[in-house]
Formats: structure tokens, sequence, C-alpha cells
């Protein structure tokens, strides 16, 4: 499963300002303090993490709204499980 | 006639840390040609940019669902320093939607913090 690698890589980049060990996979990362641009950091951490692009189609704030999300759009494209 | 305002504040660190672990990747992504032309690696500068983009999000209001690559909103100085405004592709695309034809932008930066105001109408 992914998540638990999104949850390492936005604990990292996301600047939260909670433990992103006390979110649920659903809560809303920008309600726990992740700014834009560090949705960006998180985003450009992933792409080297899992070896993808995030399409533009893609660049949406939807998409990094959460754990859930997050996982959701890399199974989209195509991530195995680590 | 609509109006509408945005606001938004960077930390240049969040910028260095982009710039750092990222490079010219980050930079590609974010900001087009131009913009890199004039803030070259100046984490100031690209923040005070990103919030312009940010503060621009605010007043085109996108859906959950609606996709604005940042680098369809582009913060260019003209020849008199004065910063401007062009949306292109989905980012514009929303303006026309919204009924937004004229922007304004103001950008400003200090120590290690960097904010821009955008006005729609």
């Amino acid at each position: 499963m992914p998540s638990a690698a999104v949850r390492d890589i936005v604990k990292e980049h996301g600047r939260l300002a909670v433990d992103v060990e006390s979110l649920s996979d659903d809560d809303s990362l920008y309600e726990a303090g992740m700014t834009s641009h560090a949705s960006v950091n998180v985003m450009l951490a992933l792409e080297d993490a899992f070896d993808v692009e995030f399409p533009d189609e893609m660049l949406k704030r939807s998409v990094f709204e959460s754990v859930a999300s997050i996982s959701s759009a890399l199974a989209q494209l195509d991530v195995k499980a680590a | 006639m609509p109006l509408r305002v945005g606001i938004d504040l960077v930390k240049a660190a969040t910028v260095r840390e982009a710039l750092a672990e990222h490079g010219d990747r980050y930079l590609r992504r974010v900001y087009t040609e131009a913009e890199i032309v004039q803030c070259g690696d100046d984490p100031l500068r690209l923040a005070a940019r990103f919030a312009a983009k940010e503060a621009a999000m605010k007043v085109l209001r996108p859906g959950a669902d609606d996709a604005v690559p940042w680098a369809a909103i582009e913060v260019l100085r003209d020849a008199h320093g004065v910063p401007g405004l062009t949306l292109h592709g989905p980012a514009a695309a929303l303006a026309r939607s919204a009924g937004l034809s004229d922007f304004a932008v103001s950008l400003t930066h200090e120590d290690e913090y960097a904010a821009a105001v955008v006005v729609g109408t």
C-alpha cells in the first residue's frame, strides 16, 4: 500500500501544523496546515519517490487534499505497491 | 460587474527547499520561461511570483476538480518594473466563465517572506 509512503512524504514536505499520524486517510491536509507551496513540494517528492509525473489534468486541489486522494491519484498513474 | 481580491504569503524557505531538492524540475513545473528569466533562482522573487499565482487562484476560484497548472498564471514585470498578470489556458477559461476581464497584481517581500495581492474585475 503506498499510503504509508505517502504519509512519510507528507510528514517530511507538507509542513503540517499537526503530526500526520494524527490524521485519518481522509482528513484534509490543507486544514492540517499544508500551504499551497508545500503541496508543490509534496507533489515533487511524490514524483521522485514513485517515479511518476502528475499530468496537468491532475493538478487539482482535490488530488492533494488527503492521504487517500493522493494514494488514489498514484493508483491512477499505475504506481505499483512499494 | 464582479470584483474579487486574493492574497497569499509564501516563506522563502519553502522555495529554497524546492530549489535544493528539485532544481530545474521545480522551476519548469511552476514558472513560465519568461518568469524564470526574470527571477533566476532568487528564492524571494520566486516566492513572490508563487504568492501571486496563489492570490490569482483565490480570485479565479477553481472548483476542487478544476485543473489549473501554476504556469497557466504568469506574473511578469514590464519595462518600468510594474508587475502584471497574464492568464493562459484553463486559468483564462475560468476568468472568462466568471466574467473577469481585468486583473491587477502587486508584490512585496522582506526577509524570509513574500506576499502578493491580486484584484480581478
